[in-house]
């Protein structure tokens, strides 16, 4: 039976991990190699990379990185963050990932999720999707309660976050990474009833993000949410919880998790 | 001491070769990526990754020149590693894209239908029908690391002489395939983290071992 995984985010900016309430006070929090193979290790069973280098210099750095990585953690690699075209998806996975997250330049071309599939398949596109809870439904355009939301979530996408889902699905996307900017940086759980709405209605798997605090958290996002996946960064950086915690409350939930084996 | 084996890895376009390039050197393996016929000179082991479709990915290997000069080195029975869509193309054909594809092995790749999420990501148990050295070591039922929508069938479906593993993703599908020196696998070893090096550390040393034996005789 497939493994539900827990998956550490590491937020990259200029070559260093770094973490603070969704891009604002940055904090550095290690060398991305580093920190993967630690997690590795500890029985992560993948790991992102979501670029937020500032800077346009910083991609060069990114795939510098990326190849550091794959050398060193032999588990599945998504990297995310700034990539545009066919060309940069090529060039993420050239330097060691396994697969490439879409976000904001697939709300501004969604054709560009259709071309990447095509050329790699949809096995290696994610969209990561951040969404927002909208109060009054936005006078009917955003009819599930939330809207999408780019760059970084600061700017409304004027788009309804599980309409999105379905089309970026239709389009050839093969997962999708689904945040709650709402929770994300808040440990007050993920927001499961948006995970709800989407992973009833999409047949791909979806990660659930944003707001992890604790291992139940963990277990609400698959149980409630329908998540296939779940993804948390700071609460793991900074060791409050280890995978191996998330890993035996799923697993008492009778959730399938990968057992943890002796260390490599 | 003896030089580790010379491993050609076939470089079609298709994605991620760092991970494979890197657990092969772990291995104890010397690594060289082939982006044509004459790179698979003098190689110890083929090995053929790929994500991604069939099509696209026939027509990088023909017009690469290589369909050919994998073909015969199947045929020659010379150590082989199929991963992942280098698995899918050793059967006659697609039904992704309707692809013909190498056609060494009979069966088709199909897509895995009743199965409750697809693609089929992340960690799930491979169960083996029957020994084979490339799994020693490994414990029956290992997790490991599948990213996919399709797989191979072989003719005789899960019972056919050829099948060694299967899992099951609603319905059950084959994981690994193996006839003489050539092994298949749907999962990635080198994303499955130390189960998944110990596949490939087993497969370099059955290469080794085969050519100790060839220039023996």
């Amino acid at each position: 039976m497939l493994r539900r995984r827990v998956i550490p985010c590491l937020d990259v900016a200029d070559g260093r991990v770094v973490k603070g309430t969704r891009f604002v006070d940055l904090t550095d929090e290690g060398d991305p190699p580093e920190l993967a193979e630690r997690y590795a290790r500890e029985g992560a069973d993948e790991l992102v990379f979501l670029d937020i280098s500032a800077a346009p210099e910083g991609r060069g750095t990114l795939l510098d990185v990326v190849e550091r990585t794959a050398r060193r953690a032999f588990i599945p690699l998504t990297v995310g963050g700034g990539v545009r075209t066919v060309d940069d998806m090529r060039d993420v996975l050239r330097a060691g990932a396994d697969k490439v997250s879409l976000n904001t330049q697939a709300v501004a071309e969604p054709d560009l999720v259709a071309r990447c599939a095509a050329r790699f398949g949809s096995q290696a596109v994610v969209v990561a999707i951040d969404a927002r809870r909208v109060t009054d439904a936005g006078g009917g355009r955003f009819p599930s309660g939330y809207e999408v939301v780019v760059k970084g979530g600061r700017e409304p996408a004027g788009l309804d976050a599980v309409a999105w889902s379905r089309q970026a699905v239709e389009l050839g996307a093969g997962e999708l990474l689904v945040t709650s900017i709402d929770r994300d940086g808040t440990q007050s759980g993920f927001d499961t009833a948006l995970l709800r709405a989407i992973t009833a209605g999409v047949g791909v798997p979806v990660i659930a993000s944003g707001g992890a605090a604790g291992p139940d958290d963990f277990v609400r996002a698959v149980r409630d949410g329908g998540a296939d996946a779940v993804l948390a960064a700071s609460i793991f950086h900074r060791r409050r919880v280890s995978i191996a915690d998330v890993k035996a409350v799923m697993a008492a939930a009778g959730l399938p998790v990968r057992p943890i084996g002796r260390p490599a | 001491m003896t030089a580790g084996p010379l491993v050609a890895v076939v470089d079609y376009g298709a994605g991620n070769l760092v991970s494979i390039e890197q657990a092969l050197t772990a291995a104890g393996a010397r690594v060289r990526l082939a982006t044509a016929g004459d790179g698979m000179d003098g190689a110890d082991l083929l090995v053929v990754p790929g994500v991604g479709a069939a099509a696209p990915a026939m027509e990088r290997l023909r017009g690469a020149g290589l369909v050919t000069p994998i073909r015969a080195w199947i045929e020659a029975d010379r150590p082989f590693l199929g991963i992942c869509l280098g698995l899918q193309l050793l059967f006659e054909g697609s039904d992704e894209d309707g692809a013909l594809t190498l056609g060494v092995l009979p069966g088709r790749t199909v897509r895995l239908d009743g199965a409750p999420t697809l693609p089929h990501i992340g960690w799930n148990q491979v169960e083996r029908r029957r020994s084979h050295p490339a799994f020693d070591g490994i414990a029956d039922g290992a997790d490991l690391y599948f990213v996919h929508s399709y797989a191979g069938l072989p003719a005789g479906g899960l019972d056919d002489a050829a099948v060694v593993a299967t899992t099951d993703h609603g319905p059950r599908f084959v994981s690994a395939v193996a006839r003489g020196r050539l092994l298949g696998v749907q999962f990635h070893p080198e994303r499955s983290g130390r189960d998944g090096l110990r596949l490939l550390a087993n497969v370099v040393r059955l290469a080794a071992a085969e050519r100790d034996r060839r220039s023996a005789a």
